[in-house]
């Protein structure tokens, strides 16, 4: 099993390979993505209203996925960039360059809708309890992510660095995940992904399952393309420079 | 061993004579004196707040500092020289990060009762948090260690250096500013169960922080 994963993403460290197999997911990466969330837009839609909170529990569609999300991309950063280090895969450090803008914009769309479900519901914008610190935590972890790879002027090194401090950050995802668990928090303990059944009624799961597969979906699609889009540039640049070079010989 | 405590040695002689010692507390007493014109004079309101003020102003003070870790010596090629001594990377790191905890870290937990003073601290409170202060001295020196040795070949690196190591400071932050309060709470006596996170959020970097810092260093000298 572990070797056939190696082989196959040994093959795909070859950029031109990943950019044949990227071209030919694309579009039905992306089509799949947008049929999902607009099924799942629908679903949410045709909620009905919880007896407690009324209509402003829809905003739980978009804040839990978008949350998931969050950690999802961190934990793809992570393993491209584990990958990337061990196996000197070029395409693991596309990938982890790629999906990071992502991932932040994730973590910010959870943190706003947390605080615009959080105002009607416990009284207050924002509150310093462990869930929401350590998110907030995870954000600023994505923009010194993305500001590293900005600021080393080489790109191989900014990789290599921008990988370590990949690792060295994934320490805080255990903490988001299991801190309402640890601590008491404001923020209510997992409700979906525990070993017994959801404690979410059928009529708020599926919608919210749904929404979640979508969101996964177009954080695929939305990396994929930034992906190509990375490795087309890296290509314009090197051609750029040998253009350059050969003018002036 | 000789290697290890000479490196110290110069990190520190450095920090020293550079005046960059006198400048990090001085800023410590800078930034404590700004509290109270932005808080109001009110000393009570002060006292309460000044074990977390504290705290925050010495991380501060601390992120300052970072700077100076690596940098002047990868800009002369001393880094490289570095790493071509028999000792590993790993140590090297420790060992500047000893240094660094000399001659930087002890000034400002030693300017740190002068500070309170400042914020009319009480005096029962300092005991317990200059301990929290100690206990997490490993892990700050460190975990700064990681962000100066990522941030090594970028020039005029020090907003990212601070962006890279806020977020592992937190946790420290959280720690050691509670414990600091809850001692005024209970009148001095110092809270163990905090104590003992910090110390092993301290031993848990003294044994990775150097594999990340000496990883991110050779990244540099490549």
């Amino acid at each position: 099993m572990f070797k056939t994963v190696e082989k196959i993403s040994a093959y795909y460290a070859n950029p031109q390979r990943f950019m044949r197999l990227a071209g030919k997911l694309h579009a039905p990466v992306w089509a799949l993505a947008l049929i999902v969330l607009a099924v799942g837009l629908y679903m949410v839609a045709n909620v009905p209203d919880d007896y407690q909170q009324g209509a402003t529990v829809r905003i739980m569609f978009v804040h839990v996925p978008a949350a998931w999300m969050s950690l999802f991309a961190y934990s793809f950063i992570f393993f491209a960039s584990v990958t990337a280090l061990i196996f000197r895969h070029p395409v693991g450090h596309v990938a982890g360059r790629a999906a990071a803008p992502i991932g932040a914009v994730f973590t910010l769309i959870a943190l706003l809708t947390g605080s615009l479900w959080g105002q009607p519901m416990w009284g207050t914008w924002w509150v310093w309890d462990a869930r929401l610190t350590s998110v907030l935590v995870l954000f600023f972890i994505y923009l010194g992510y993305i500001a590293l790879w900005q600021a080393i002027e080489d790109y191989g090194q900014a990789a290599r660095a921008t990988a370590i401090l990949a690792i060295v950050g994934s320490i805080n995802v255990p903490i988001v995940k299991f801190s309402v668990d640890w601590w008491n928090t404001l923020h209510q303990p997992a409700s979906v992904s525990r070993f017994a059944r959801p404690a979410l009624h059928a009529d708020f799961l599926y919608p919210l399952l749904v929404m979640g597969l979508g969101f996964t979906l177009l954080f695929f699609a939305l990396t994929l393309t930034r992906m190509q889009m990375e490795i087309l540039r890296q290509r314009a640049r090197a051609r750029h420079l040998a253009n350059d070079f050969e003018g002036d010989g | 061993m000789g290697i290890f405590l000479s490196l110290c040695h110069q990190h520190m002689l450095l920090a020293w004579r550079s005046g960059h010692t006198t400048l990090i507390v001085t800023f410590l007493f800078i930034a404590v004196t700004l509290m109270p014109f932005g808080l109001g004079p009110e000393l009570a309101l002060l006292s309460r707040l000044a074990p977390g003020l504290l705290w925050v102003v010495l991380l501060m003070s601390l992120l300052l500092s970072l700077d100076r870790m690596f940098q002047a010596d990868y800009e002369d090629g001393t880094l490289e020289q570095l790493g071509l001594l028999p000792l590993p990377m790993e140590l090297i790191v420790l060992a500047k990060s000893l240094g660094h905890f000399i001659a930087l870290f002890v000034p400002l937990l030693i300017s740190v009762p002068l500070a309170g003073l400042l914020l009319n601290i009480e005096a029962a409170v300092l005991p317990a948090l200059m301990l929290t202060m100690l206990a997490g001295a490993p892990a700050l020196t460190l975990l700064g260690a990681i962000g100066a040795a990522l941030a090594l070949s970028v020039r005029r690196s020090a907003m990212l250096t601070v962006l890279l190591v806020m977020p592992l400071y937190i946790p420290v932050l959280v720690f050691g500013a509670t414990s600091s309060t809850r001692a005024i709470a209970m009148s001095g006596q110092i809270d163990w169960p905090a104590l003992g996170i910090l110390a092993l959020m301290s031993c848990a970097a003294l044994f990775m922080a150097p594999l990340a810092a000496a990883a991110a260093l050779r990244v540099a000298l490549r």
